[in-house]
């Protein structure tokens, strides 16, 4: 199954949460800094997303969406 | 693609005002993802604490009374009473229901009051700048234990669910942890059966929830996670303390 995540980056906070429970490692912290001056969530397209939600779960901000094939 | 998750109708889009990793935020978005899923929207009134979640209505899009520092549970009391068809449920904090608000909190419960109340415990008073609070763990360090938590001169923390399963009126306590996707499910399902409770008026429903607060307890949001598994289900163990079947 193929999934893939959008992640509002003005919301995030980078608590990581995502990050650490992604079973599939398909989620980094950025390098750049959003409005709030936190690193935030991004999602990598070349890991294999299963859609699971496990990140929209775990996220404070609400900040994921989930889709899924 | 096929959206199999967004943010639930309930939960107004603006930024919320909570540290990064709080655990009131994964709390309001389980609360709120109920709401929509029980179609409770046009009938919830909550009651917000004094306290870090003070802000909830700017959040929750369904009607809201704040409530002064503690008596939450009263003025949930008094809104049921004359809304009895109204979902009525208050949302406290750890300072706020269990110190100030004690005997409030103890006189609903023992009047079997229709009502439900979040419980979120940090074991610390969060808003105001880290102090110790009723439920501060022994030798927990906090801006007013700096030497950690003596017990011989404040006591054990207060285990409120075990306190209040000593009355007759209370029909269902759970605690439960928002730490590991495991355990927010589990919350989840938790607050359902407490509002569940309510619809069939059984009595009193309370749903403790350990919450992390990185900030005041000086972790990183990750650190304090571990943290909630490691030491404080210790000292207050997670499940069902009571459940009287409905």
């Amino acid at each position: 199954m193929k999934g893939k995540i959008l992640i509002d980056k003005q919301f995030c906070k980078g608590c990581r949460y995502c990050v650490e429970f992604c079973p599939k490692g398909a989620i980094r912290l950025s390098t750049a800094l959003n409005s709030k001056g936190y690193s935030f969530a991004e999602f990598d397209e070349k890991k294999s997303c299963t859609g699971c939600a496990t990140c929209a779960l775990m996220c404070p901000e609400t900040a994921i969406e989930v889709y899924r094939e | 693609m096929k959206k199999v998750y967004s943010r639930p109708k309930s939960l107004k889009k603006v930024p919320m005002h909570y540290c990064p990793g709080c655990g009131h935020s994964i709390i309001h978005r389980l609360i709120a993802e109920l709401l929509d899923e029980m179609s409770l929207r046009e009938t919830a009134i909550c009651v917000p604490p004094a306290g870090c979640a003070v802000l909830a209505y700017n959040y929750l899009d369904i009607d809201m009374v704040e409530a002064p520092h503690g008596r939450a549970t009263a003025v949930a009391t008094g809104i049921k009473r004359v809304r009895p068809d109204n979902m009525v449920f208050s949302y406290q904090g750890d300072g706020d229901l269990a110190a100030i608000g004690t005997a409030e909190t103890l006189h609903t419960a023992n009047r079997g009051e229709l009502i439900s109340v979040i419980f979120v415990n940090n074991a610390i008073y969060g808003m105001t700048g880290g102090q110790m609070a009723p439920t501060t763990l022994a030798g927990q360090i906090t801006t007013t234990s700096p030497s950690g938590r003596n017990t011989k001169t404040e006591g054990p923390p207060i285990r409120v669910c075990e306190l209040l399963s000593t009355l007759e009126n209370t029909t269902y306590l759970e605690r439960v942890a928002v730490n590991s996707p495991a355990n927010i499910k589990k919350t989840k399902k938790a607050i359902k059966k407490a509002f569940q409770h309510q619809q069939k008026k059984t009595g009193f429903s309370l749903v403790e929830i350990l919450s992390s607060c990185p900030t005041n307890w000086k972790m990183d949001p990750l650190k304090s996670c571990r943290w909630i598994d490691e030491i404080m289900v210790k000292e207050f163990p997670l499940g069902v303390i009571k459940e009287v079947k409905c």
